[in-house]
């Protein structure tokens, strides 16, 4: 017992002063990361503004950058350069592919909930948002109670998926639903008037219509469905490598600088940060 | 309304793409080759459960859709085997599992084709039963072979197409990532399926010239 | 291997369904594309054969176009693609009056991708018949019509059976890319599964040991239609 509180001692101490390690003491993410010096970053490629595909093709958005850090985080605590190889995922993939160790950090748009918590397991809430609806703006569907007789497209894997299938199940209503894999999918579903509504979170549906050729003709339509804080997702079992990652996200939120991250990637948007957000970062800012 | 400049401007993208389509299919192909020749063995061996054993790998892997193994492999493999397989290992083990049924029965039928005489004449001459196999019979099949070889090999860089399903950036995978992006999947996806019948064309034109060739000779 | 092995959630609600309709799907399209197949094919394949220069040219284009392009780059340019360039109330109709237009795409390109298949079989099908039996034939002063209708066709059909069983086997494999324009067929079923419950190694493999019987049904349905269709004593049957 003693000798295991001391190994859990010099891990955090390890972390939070940022010594190198010897590689006896590492397992799970942090022992593969040492062994092959390569990171796998899952990421997604149309969550707009957390994950996306840029022009040069390269992965880029608010969850990316705050994985960076987590990549710096990593380096400083192996004592050594590792490389960083992105990995596509969509909703279906993300999952398996953290439980399945072939990415070891997830950063995109996903909802940490405690079903999901007996498979992965989560960082801080790094942000909070809900299902809505995007519509086209002359549609006149106002809340989800007016997609009886419509057709919507929902991404498979998605807490929203559920949430909207269990509604018009509850409500009894006739509603198809077209099944996408990814966000731009669902959109373009929208967008071609294959179906009258695509549901995600509604800052997901707001980042669409940004990217949108014709802004003006989608609206973000209804009352939050449901809650989704969104974290980085990371292997169950591995409190080693959750630890630096939350110990990365507790400095941002402490100094700050959070914010300016933040506002790189939502100022555009026009969403500043809610209350709400602001004091879980406040709450999540633990000390050292 | 058809936009090129997208197309243009995507072209290295593309190309890499191109480069990771060829490679998983070269790799693949070998892959197959060896795996689908020992399978074929298999098959003609004298000893009859080794016989089975053959069989029922070319059925198993003749029922089950590419994109079932593919899963197979990206999914749930790294949970058997504790280590992460990785999208572009996972892809080519399954198109070399998968292709090695096929190529075991090409290969089988090549092998029958050799007259029986050969074989007696190798062994009156003293010859090993491997000596025979691999010094008189397999030299010769496969030059038979090599036609529906190639053509089998052409259907396999089409199945390339599939890694799409672990988003793996093979050239149809790159068409899709920037069709989706900039909203032009007209123009991606006509270029795409462009790109591919001139390369499978020409292919199999070629093919079926040498076939002809082979013939004569 | 750190798995908690949970094989009862097969037979549960609504993960039993789920297997079911997948199943059902997984048989429809391939069956349906497959009806498609065999009437197009035939067809081409029968152009393939005809003297006329012009036709002859526009079946080998036809075969050459969907043996050239990879099946997924069909299916997104029939999903994505033809309903935006088709006149505003066609792709209307495809994409919204048309019940799931997703499966529909799905079978309809399935079955034009394997008519070109199909068409090559039956071309060398009618090819391999001796130029005896058509010499007959036009002896009878048979039409072109009555040489494909009674001799060529019948023949034909039955020399072709052994390689018809391995693309009816390739079409209910090849069913499985519908998974990519949304068709919640049997592989995206088991995946769905594997989502809502984490147990990938029970549903994939219930998908698997499905495709594996349904192999093992067509193998022995055609294996019947062979025995039953073998033209006795014709030398055609010794290759297969």
């Amino acid at each position: 017992m003693l000798k295991h509180s001391i190994k859990v001692v010099v891990v955090v101490v390890a972390a939070v002063t940022v010594m190198t390690a010897t590689a006896q003491d590492l397992y799970g993410a942090l022992a593969r990361i040492d062994e092959t010096g390569i990171i796998n970053v899952g990421h997604r490629e149309s969550s707009v503004p957390f994950a996306y595909i840029n022009d040069e093709q390269q992965p880029e958005g608010y969850s990316i950058d705050l994985c960076m850090r987590v990549v710096e985080a990593v380096e400083a605590r192996l004592g050594k350069e590792v490389e960083v190889n992105f990995v596509p995922v969509n909703p279906q993939t993300r999952i398996p592919l953290i439980a399945n160790s072939t990415i070891d950090i997830e950063c995109g748009s996903t909802t940490n909930n405690l079903t999901r918590q007996q498979q992965v397991d989560y960082s801080h809430t790094t942000f909070i948002t809900g299902t809505k609806l995007l519509v086209r703006a002359d549609s006149g569907i106002q809340e989800v109670e007016d997609l009886d007789g419509k057709v919507v497209a929902l991404a498979q894997g998605t807490t929203n998926e559920r949430v909207i299938k269990a509604m018009i199940e509850e409500m009894g209503f006739d509603t198809r639903v077209i099944n996408v894999s990814d966000h731009a999918e669902g959109f373009l579903a929208l967008e071609t008037d294959r179906v009258d509504a695509y549901s995600t979170d509604h800052i997901l549906l707001y980042g669409l219509i940004a990217t949108a050729r014709d802004p003006e003709a989608y609206d973000v339509v209804g009352r939050f469905l449901s809650y989704d804080p969104y974290a980085l997702m990371v292997g169950r079992d591995d409190s080693e490598f959750r630890l630096l990652v939350n110990t990365t996200l507790s400095e941002l939120f402490r100094s700050g600088e959070i914010l300016e991250i933040y506002n790189t990637w939502f100022d555009p948007l026009g969403v500043p940060p809610t209350d709400l957000l602001e004091a879980a970062f406040a709450i999540q800012a633990l000390p050292e | 309304m058809f936009d090129i400049g997208v197309i243009t401007n995507a072209l290295p993208f593309l190309w890499q793409g191109m480069q990771l389509s060829l490679l998983l299919t070269a790799l693949a192909l070998l892959g197959a080759l060896v795996l689908g020749t020992l399978l074929a063995l298999l098959r003609l061996s004298p000893v009859r459960p080794l016989a089975w054993l053959g069989l029922i790998y070319v059925n198993l892997f003749r029922s089950i859709p590419l994109i079932l193994i593919i899963f197979w492999f990206y999914f749930l493999v790294p949970l058997l085997i504790g280590r992460a397989v990785g999208g572009f290992y996972s892809a080519l083990i399954a198109f070399t599992l998968f292709e090695a049924a096929y190529f075991c029965e090409i290969i089988r039928a090549g092998i029958l084709s050799i007259p029986k005489g050969q074989t007696e004449a190798g062994l009156a001459l003293g010859l090993s039963q491997r000596q025979v196999m691999g010094l008189i019979v397999l030299p010769q099949a496969f030059r038979n072979m090599i036609p529906i070889l190639l053509t089998q090999s052409i259907i396999l860089f089409q199945d390339t197409s599939l890694v799409y399903v672990v988003a793996l950036r093979d050239f149809m995978t790159a068409a899709n990532v920037i069709a989706r992006r900039e909203g032009r999947l007209l123009e991606l996806y006509i270029f795409a399926a462009f790109v591919y019948f001139v390369l499978c064309f020409v292919a199999s034109r070629a093919v079926g010239g040498l076939q002809k060739r082979l013939a004569k000779a | 291997m750190n798995y908690n092995w949970n094989w009862q959630i097969l037979t549960e609600t609504p993960y039993l369904g789920w297997l079911w309709s997948g199943l059902q799907l997984t048989l429809l399209v391939s069956s349906v594309a497959w009806v498609i197949a065999f009437i197009l094919g035939s067809l081409i394949g029968v152009l393939r054969t005809l003297k006329q220069p012009v036709v002859r040219a526009l079946a080998t284009a036809y075969i050459e176009i969907f043996r050239s392009v990879p099946l997924l780059v069909h299916l997104f340019i029939w999903y994505f693609v033809l309903p935006e360039v088709l006149p505003r109330n066609a792709g209307r109709w495809i994409k919204r009056d048309l019940p799931y237009p997703e499966y529909w795409t799905a079978t309809v390109c399935l079955g034009f991708y394997t008519a070109s298949r199909v068409a090559e079989q039956v071309r060398s099908g009618i090819e391999t018949i001796p130029n005896g039996i058509l010499d007959a034939a036009r002896a009878l002063s048979l039409s072109q019509r009555q040489l494909y209708r009674f001799v060529l066709l019948p023949i034909g059909y039955r020399v072709i059976v052994p390689p018809l069983t391995s693309e009816v086997l390739t079409i209910f494999k090849n069913s499985s890319l519908a998974l990519t324009i949304g068709v919640l067929e049997l592989t995206a079923q088991s995946r769905q599964i594997e989502n809502y419950t984490f147990q990938g190694f029970e549903a994939f493999t219930a998908a698997t040991v499905l495709y594996i019987v349904i192999t093992l049904i067509v193998v022995w349905l055609m294996s019947y239609i062979e025995r039953w269709t073998r033209i006795p004593g014709y030398l055609s049957q010794e290759t297969s």
